[in-house]
């Protein structure tokens, strides 16, 4: 155990590369890194938070009460009583769903579109004038009329969701296809690569990387607009939890909710720039 | 007028650009015999890269045309392959795919699958780059970029490599090193050559002839020197050579005195 109790191996003569004297951080050291300091910003609001609105005439609940009040909703989020009356979990899970059918149809016609309004410059300057103005109307501006228009909560609420995603996407997805690199077009035209061969070959790759950004954008948008739909709609998410919560004046539980819905947001755009970032194979900086 | 043995012909040559008053190359007049090394040499903005592209089929032309191997150029193609100034590899496939593909385009009607699979790795290893074919230009350095782009050139099997300052975004040791490769490469397969540079020495090392282009706009020929160098040439040994040091002041009076840069 001891370097003492046995010879000591002969020490090589070969010249060590220099970082063997650079002393290398260890994994946990890189862990905490990136762990440590949210994690201390946290406590110190957290604290902070604690200490403003434990006066008697706080008008928000402190964490510690919010932890009495709400211990069952963050410690339980799987819990099923029926109706409304369910845990956080379900709730996103419906709120998440909507999102997946609205932002999977904006992915699929916004993907498409943009590529069309891309490559055709007729496309382009018919509907691009038309783009550029609906996509400025917010969110929930489409709700009376899609709710007018479908006469059921639930498609409404799909499609403000695909309304709301399908503008980054569409037009993220135009200006790739437009910029696709002189260098490129002329690789292609020496090789003689045309038509759908080009296409799926220089084009779709080339403008991957911009898609991407524009899908990202779009969940992120879907995230937002959902929250606020769902508060207007009803039913099972975690908009209407929200509201509910308010409506009965159980502060904790939106504190809770409103955690969840930042942690879940920030899970679907890292979720999407991950497959991003796979589907591109790491070149999208290049 | 065309004589027996020219192969790559430019002929009455002038292109002009849409909106600009003057054309940028004016009555251009050249002929290339096969497997001639020509250097196009000239002060930056006359026109060089877009006599190339010319001959490419990239850029039209707006008056005279170029004939290959007796066929007009109309459009761009694999019998004239172009190594561009910034690689221009797909940053989305690997080496081998970006040899590969240009490869599976333009010979898959004379080669089977596994020929071509074949043919890919005989260029790689061209120019020395096998062990680099699994990765993506984005991991390798900028003289190994330029290898692979000469490298899916040469498997195109053009009749002409047309070469866009291949080397100049690269230090002077790697350049040094390219240089032999592409001779050695010529040597070896016979390759006619058209190469763009402002390298007066890299000209004069790797060239047959050495065409001097003017000042543009409305830029011409204006001379051409003949190198008379036995092949296989040896850098070191032509340093002190006086038809090297004769040839290499030529060509820096005619850039440099005869056809200053004007002021920019
Ligand atoms: N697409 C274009 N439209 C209009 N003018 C152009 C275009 N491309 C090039 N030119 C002009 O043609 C001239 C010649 O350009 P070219 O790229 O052929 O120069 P070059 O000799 O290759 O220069 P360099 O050594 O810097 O690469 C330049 O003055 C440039 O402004
Ligand atoms: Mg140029």
């Amino acid at each position: 155990m001891n370097a003492g109790t046995k010879p000591l191996p002969a020490i090589p003569i070969v010249s060590r590369p220099a970082a063997s004297f650079i002393p290398e951080d260890s994994r946990l050291v890189k862990v905490a890194r990136i762990v440590l300091p949210p994690l201390v910003v946290l406590i110190a609001l957290g604290l902070l938070w604690e200490v403003v609105m434990s006066g008697p005439t706080a008008a928000l609940p402190p964490p510690s009460k919010v932890w009495t009040d709400a211990r069952q909703l963050i410690l339980d989020p799987f819990f099923d009583n029926g109706g409304l009356d369910k845990g956080l979990f379900w709730h996103l899970m419906a709120s998440l769903s909507r999102v997946a059918l609205g932002f999977a149809l904006a992915a699929v016609v916004g993907i498409l579109t943009g590529l069309l309004i891309g490559t055709s410059s007729l496309a382009m300057r018919g509907l691009d004038p038309i783009f550029q103005v609906l996509r400025t109307v917010p969110p929930l501006a489409w709700l009376p009329l899609s709710l007018a228009a479908f006469r059921e909560a639930q498609p409404s609420a799909i499609f403000v969701i695909f309304i709301t995603s399908i503008w980054p996407i569409i037009i993220n997805t135009a200006v790739g296809v437009r910029n696709v690199p002189q260098d490129y077009r002329n690789v292609a035209a020496v090789i003689r690569l045309k038509g759908p061969a080009y296409f799926l070959r220089i084009v779709l790759p080339a403008a991957a990387p911009f898609i991407f950004t524009g899908l990202r954008i779009g969940v992120g948008l879907s995230w937002l607009a959902i929250v606020a739909a769902e508060m207007l709609i009803g039913g099972v998410g975690i908009g209407f939890f929200i509201w509910d919560a308010w409506n009965s004046s159980n502060l904790s539980d939106i504190i809770v909710a409103l955690a969840y819905v930042g942690l879940t947001g920030f899970i679907l755009d890292r979720a999407v720039a991950f497959i991003g970032k796979l589907v591109t194979r790491g070149t999208a900086i290049d | 007028m065309a004589n027996a043995d020219t192969y790559l012909e430019i002929s009455r040559l002038t292109v002009a650009f849409p909106k600009a008053p003057v054309p940028v190359l004016n009555d251009v007049e050249l002929r290339i015999a096969k497997g001639e090394y020509v250097a196009v040499i000239g002060h930056s903005g006359c026109g060089k890269s877009t006599l190339l592209n010319v001959v490419a089929g990239l850029l039209p032309a707006s008056m005279g045309g170029v004939v290959l191997d007796g066929r007009e150029v109309t459009e761009p193609g694999p019998d004239r392959a172009v190594v561009f100034q910034n690689h221009s590899l797909l940053p989305w496939l690997t080496c081998y795919e970006n040899v590969r593909l240009a490869v599976d385009q333009t010979l898959s009607k004379t080669m089977t699958r596994a020929e071509r699979h074949e043919w890919t790795l005989h260029n790689l290893g061209l120019v020395r780059m096998e062990h680099a074919k699994d990765m993506r230009p984005a991991e390798i350095s900028g003289g190994m970029k330029q290898r692979i782009g000469i490298a899916r050139a040469l498997a195109m099997k053009p009749k002409v490599l047309l070469l866009d300052e291949p080397f100049g975004a690269l230090d002077a040791l790697t350049r040094a090193h390219l240089q032999d490769e592409v001779m050695r490469i010529h040597a070896a397969l016979g390759t006619t050559v058209m190469m763009i540079t402002h390298d007066v020495d890299e000209a004069v090392l790797l060239s047959d002839r050495i065409v001097m282009l003017t000042n543009g706009p409305n830029a011409t020929i204006g001379e051409i020197l003949d190198v008379n160098l036995e092949r296989p040439r040896d850098r070191l040994k032509l340093a002190h050579d006086p038809r090297f040091i004769e040839a290499r002041a030529a060509v820096l009076e005619f850039l440099h005195a005869r056809h200053a840069q004007p002021a920019l």
